[in-house]
């Protein structure tokens, strides 16, 4: 007798969400990034169709990233203090899909860059690149609350991916995601019921669940990436059930987690039988990042060259044509 | 939960009226606000009182069908009643209902299979209404065995195991509420279960509190279905909360508006 996989049946579809507007659109762009649309948990494609494949972004800080690891600022060099040079060598050297943008210099103890600093750089960006961009304000709500609407009108209709909105401060950004036509991202602590909950205030707000993505918080290999796991598991069960108020793709900070872990920064003089550091650090997110993929990420922001490109073979080799076959 | 909204039954003074008066815009009104509190599907019954239960039947289906597109279930005694609306059907059909008795099963299960229809079993039969457990898992079993005798996809059952009146038969409201879990492993893959609601609590003074108080316990007992008011907030309200509790959807603190979005 053969046997038959048991195969899950699900009734539930994560929404469909569109980054990047092309000027059929209404915007600029050359190209988009559509992630989401799952019918199955991750890579069971006899189980539902996956649609699209999971989306790499670039993370861009509009200043020099001062406390970034030694391997990751030598990585980049120089540019690193010229946000759009460091933009342009990741999309044309590097082919970067997806830009995200952090307005770290915008934080009070970070350079306290102001609306027309960040609005200006956004502008910028939009002209010297023409990929779809994700921009993070900088944690400080009320600093955010300031310079997000403002670049969100800037990047008018460029249907851009905004965040992070939480639960006690998503009304400002809502409304300015809202009036310009761009995605918002919804952040909660690693924790599902906030999620949910967050989900559910911004599109009372009116904003539709389709331009929703949820950043669930994670952790990085060794350091709450299970806990993150089973949250993200959890949310995209009962997304493929039919809850609607929790199919949205996720967003997973892979770089600013992986980097900050001790076995990615110490250095091998410190810890000489942990081996090569650089290495290392390439090592620990390129692992947390395939880990994440598991657990349903849809877009994953990620900082060293090398560690994306061995997370982009690692997608290619997943969504390769032979598994799809039934 | 599958839902299906009680309201549209001639035995209320106002659907009465509007079927003697062929009023379409006050059936369509309570097929909508139905459908808007959360009914799944929408049950269907002219009434004791009408004179051409068929005709009314076929008119009232025709005029919902105008409104939604929400699963219909035929709701009449008389399988002739049932095999006449069926004929106008569009949209999904539930068959309420069959009973135990070979007739009616000969006569319903053909239909139920040529029109893809869902079908509502009671466990009652020409004998009269059962007395105990034992007496509606036999005639269950019954329902069940004349499904895979005719090719009848028995997932597409829904038993129910005939609520009586707290206030005559209290003693037995327990053992309708375990037999509702039994009714599951009668047969792989298991009937669904479906309870008309709102007997629970006839002739009763506190009917919506009981209805709902029912109800969470049956959700316990793994109730699939029910055919009840959607229009109790309470009720809805108390269906929720015991799906929540029984981790059926994720919690929230906006967890009834959460489902309601669904």
């Amino acid at each position: 007798m053969k046997n038959e996989p048991l195969l899950e049946k699900w009734s539930g579809r994560v929404a469909n969400v569109t980054i990047g507007a092309t000027k059929e659109a209404g915007g600029s762009r050359k190209t988009t990034v559509k992630v989401g649309a799952e019918e199955s948990l991750p890579f069971l494609f006899r189980e539902g169709n996956i649609a699209h494949k999971p989306a790499l972004a670039f993370e861009i800080w509009d200043v020099y990233p001062a406390e970034w690891p030694a391997e990751l600022l030598n990585a980049y060099g120089d540019i690193l203090k010229d946000p759009l040079r460091w933009a342009k060598k990741c999309v044309q050297e590097y082919r970067a899909g997806l830009l995200c943008l952090k307005l770290q210099g915008a934080h009070p103890d970070y350079g306290n860059k102001n609306a027309k600093d960040e609005t200006g750089l956004v502008k910028e960006l939009l002209k010297t690149t023409d990929v779809p961009l994700i921009i993070l304000g900088c944690g400080d709500d009320a600093k955010d609350n300031l310079i997000l609407p403002a670049c969100s009108e800037a990047a008018k209709g460029e249907r851009c991916l905004i965040g992070d909105a939480v639960q006690d401060n998503y009304k400002t950004l809502t409304a300015a995601v809202l009036a310009d036509g761009h995605n918002i991202i919804a952040e909660s602590p690693i924790d599902v019921n906030i999620a949910k909950q967050l989900n559910i205030l911004i599109s009372d707000m009116g904003l539709p669940l389709e331009r929703i993505v949820i950043n669930p918080t994670i952790g990085a290999l060794g350091y709450g990436l299970e806990y993150a796991y089973s949250i993200m598991e959890r949310a995209r069960l009962a997304a493929l059930a039919g809850d609607k108020t929790l199919a949205m793709p996720f967003i997973c900070l892979v770089g600013q987690e992986s980097w900050r872990a001790k076995e990615a920064r110490a250095s091998s003089r410190e810890f000489p039988e942990w081996g090569d550091e650089a290495a290392r650090g390439i090592s620990w997110e390129a692992v947390t990042a395939a880990a994440l993929l598991q657990a349903g990420a849809d877009i994953l922001v990620m900082r060293h060259p090398k560690a994306i490109k061995e997370v982009n073979k690692y997608i290619e080799e997943l969504m390769r044509n032979e598994f799809r076959k039934s | 939960m599958f839902i299906i909204g009680e309201l549209i039954n001639g035995m209320y003074s106002d659907i009465g009226r509007a079927i003697k008066e062929k009023n379409k815009s006050v059936i369509q009104t309570f097929a909508l606000k139905q459908i808007k509190c959360g009914a799944d599907a929408l049950d269907v019954n002219c009434g004791p009182a009408s004179r051409d239960p068929a005709g009314d039947m076929r008119w009232l289906i025709e005029t919902i069908q105008e409104a939604t597109t929400a699963p219909l279930a035929l709701d009449s005694s008389k399988p002739q009643v049932i095999a006449s609306g069926l004929e106008v059907l569009k949209n999904q059909a539930i068959i309420n209902s069959t009973t135990a008795d070979k007739e009616k099963l000969d006569r319903l299960l053909p239909l139920a299979k040529k029109y893809n229809a869902k079908l509502i079993g009671l466990t009652i039969s020409a004998k009269g209404i059962p007395q105990n457990k034992d007496q509606r898992l036999e005639l269950a079993a019954e329902i069940v065995a004349s499904c895979a005798e005719q090719g009848f996809p028995v997932e597409n059952l829904y038993l129910d195991p005939i609520i009586l009146p707290v206030n005559v038969a209290q003693v037995q409201i327990r053992e309708i509420l375990e037999v509702i879990a039994e009714f599951k492993i009668i047969s792989e893959p298991s009937p669904k279960t479906v309870v008309g609601l709102s007997n629970v609590s006839q002739g009763t003074s506190a009917r919506s509190l009981i209805n709902r108080t029912f109800l969470t316990m049956a959700v316990a007992f793994g109730l699939d279905a029910a055919i009840l008011d959607p229009t109790d907030k309470e009720l809805m309200d108390a269906l929720i909360t015991a799906e929540l509790v029984l981790n059926k959807q994720i919690y929230c603190d906006s967890y009834l508006d959460a489902y309601r979005k669904k």
